[in-house]
């Protein structure tokens, strides 16, 4: 059986398929709750993705990605609060901003490796927690309303639910798309050989810290745009978006999905999302059904959700 | 006169109060293969990692090709042409066998900050890796991921990636360990062709296969040099005899 056409690969088709028409669905069926559930499921997907480039590629294990959630929807919200509402502002100075503080934290994290990397990355998201929940002028603790969502051009509205969740997931299948062309790419080889065996690296010629910089720094900009479209989905933002929790959830879809795996994180983002929301309508001690479940699949489904599929393919093709 | 290829001045290191390398000297000519012998402790591996630049000296100076490279980061050893194989086999076990030594390829070929291009479809890359391996017998194994394969095989490829950089100078820390008879002979074979396209510094337990690729041995103890020259030579030095062959052959013997 040729690799195209594997089961594997007709689940993922079959999703992105699901993915795109899940509007029509919410047309004929009048259910709007699932509208909003997905987009929110399809913006938590691109920052697992951008997560996986560093962590499922690069062996990065950054434990305060969610900080570019906040740094992105604190972009969005403080620029809407100041009267700045031009999307075509916002999200540059989103994904800018976000840029920025990537490059200060992976600066100095990526000197360390091991569970130093990991309290740095940690530490650094924290410290922006805290410094937002201090800024009195922009809600503190309490969070900033958003009154107006980013303004782009005549027919694109974002305060049109279906209009906003096409715009989410173009941008989602659009990330996907660079990260495949990434780790393909020269570029993604040298970060590949890096996760693998970095002294080996660079004991052939190869400079890593900066690779892996850069690669830490797009990861945190595709990351604080999705910051920006939280922001406009829930018109408003909070320290509790940035919080380290949230950065867990992150590291949680990418593992349940398939680390290393382009549309692993997505797949993982939304098993995850689903299985929360089913599971909290049967009890309200959902997490003691998804702890072991998460526990099953790290210890026998090493490449995640996306890894099972792939294995089962492989059986399947034999 | 020729400069030599390799230059080695007093070269002092020493861990915690142990002197693993004590004022060494060495030359290596371009186009030699030159052994390094020595008992267990002598200071073999540290001596090849201050060459590629993994541990620092504590004093001393190190020139290849006529520049002095003491304090040259690792990487741009490798640029320059002094490519090190690793005792303890270090390869990307996770990725294919390919994909090894194309990045030892890519290595050599400018910087890689290229987001786009499919670098598997990289003829100026995957040409030379699949040379290298070919070189190496392992063409049938190209896509194979790293970890599925023999000891023996990751020997093979430590040694095509070392080769894909077209370096000037091998480093070879203990090619044979670990090897059966067979695949060792192999090895020694594969030695005997590259010695004639490039200079080999050889670090290697397996004394037959020293006797038969050098042209010059150096032989350490307690990280000094304690004699240089044609392998016949060394085998009548009575210095070495009682540092070390006698206790070698003892155990060939066994």
């Amino acid at each position: 059986m040729s690799a195209a056409l594997s089961f594997r690969n007709l689940v993922v088709c079959a999703l992105m398929i699901a993915l795109v028409l899940l509007p029509v669905y919410v047309k004929v069926s009048g259910n709007i709750f699932v509208l909003t559930l997905f987009t929110r499921i399809v913006i938590l997907g691109l920052a697992a993705v951008s997560l996986n480039l560093i962590l499922g590629y690069g062996g990065m294990m950054s434990f305060g990605h969610a900080v570019y959630l906040g740094i992105g929807g604190y972009a969005v919200g403080i620029l809407a609060h100041e009267g700045i509402t031009s999307g075509f502002v916002q999200w540059p100075v989103a994904v800018a901003a976000s840029a920025a503080f990537a490059l200060v934290i992976g600066a100095l994290s990526l000197r360390t490796r091991g569970v130093y990397f990991i309290m740095i990355t940690l530490a650094f998201a924290q410290m922006a927690y805290y410094v937002i929940a201090g800024l009195a002028r922009y809600g503190g603790d309490d969070g900033l309303t958003i009154y107006k969502r980013s303004q782009f051009f005549a027919p694109l509205d974002l305060t049109n639910k279906t209009q906003f969740y096409y715009v989410c997931l173009a941008v989602l299948f659009g990330a996907i798309y660079v990260t495949y062309r990434l780790v393909n790419s020269r570029f993604g080889l040298v970060i590949q050989g890096s996760r693998s065996n970095d002294v080996r690296m660079r004991a052939i010629g190869f400079p890593t810290y900066r690779y892996r910089l850069t690669c830490f720094v797009v990861a945190g900009m595709l990351c604080g745009l999705a910051g920006a479209l939280i922001a406009n989905n829930t018109d408003f933002v909070s320290p509790s978006m940035m919080y380290w929790t949230r950065s867990g959830d992150l590291i949680i879809m990418v593992v349940l999905g398939g680390m290393g795996s382009v549309v692993g994180p997505l797949i993982g983002a939304v098993a995850l999302l689903v299985l929360e929301e089913l599971l909290s309508g049967f009890t309200e001690y959902w997490q003691i059904i998804l702890g072991p479940l998460l526990l099953l699949i790290v210890l026998f489904a090493r490449g995640g959700i996306d890894g099972l599929l792939a294995k089962f393919s492989a059986r399947v093709g034999a | 006169m020729n400069e030599p290829l390799l230059r080695v001045e007093n070269l002092a290191k020493r861990f915690d109060g142990i002197v693993a390398t004590d004022h060494l000297g060495l030359t290596v000519e371009s186009g030699e293969l030159h052994a390094v012998i020595g008992p267990n402790g002598a200071g073999k591996t540290t001596l090849i990692s201050q060459l590629g630049g993994q541990l620092a000296p504590d004093s001393g100076r190190i020139y290849f090709a006529g520049s002095d490279i003491t304090a040259m980061p690792m990487y741009r050893r490798g640029l320059l042409g002094l490519a090190r194989s690793f005792q303890i086999t270090s390869l990307f076990l996770d990725l294919s066998v390919l994909d090894n030594v194309t990045l030892a390829v890519q290595a050599h070929a400018g910087h890689s900050f290229r987001f786009w291009h499919d670098v598997r479809a990289e003829k100026a890359l995957r040409e030379p890796a699949r040379a290298a391996l070919a070189r190496v017998g392992l063409s049938d194994r190209a896509d194979r991921i790293t970890s599925a394969l023999s000891h023996g095989e990751h020997r093979l490829i430590e040694l095509a990636m070392a080769l894909a950089g077209r370096p000037r100078m091998l480093l070879l820390d203990e090619p044979m360990a670990g090897l059966g008879p067979e695949e060792s002979a192999r090895m020694v074979e594969m030695l005997r062709a590259l010695k004639k396209e490039l200079t080999i510094l050889l670090v290697e337990h397996d004394m037959e296969a020293v006797f038969a690729l050098a042209d010059r041995i150096t032989v350490l103890v307690y990280g000094r040099v304690i004699a240089t020259g044609a392998p016949a030579d060394i085998r009548s030095n009575a210095a070495v005899r009682e540092a070390y062959l006698g206790e070698a052959e003892g155990t060939d013997h066994a």
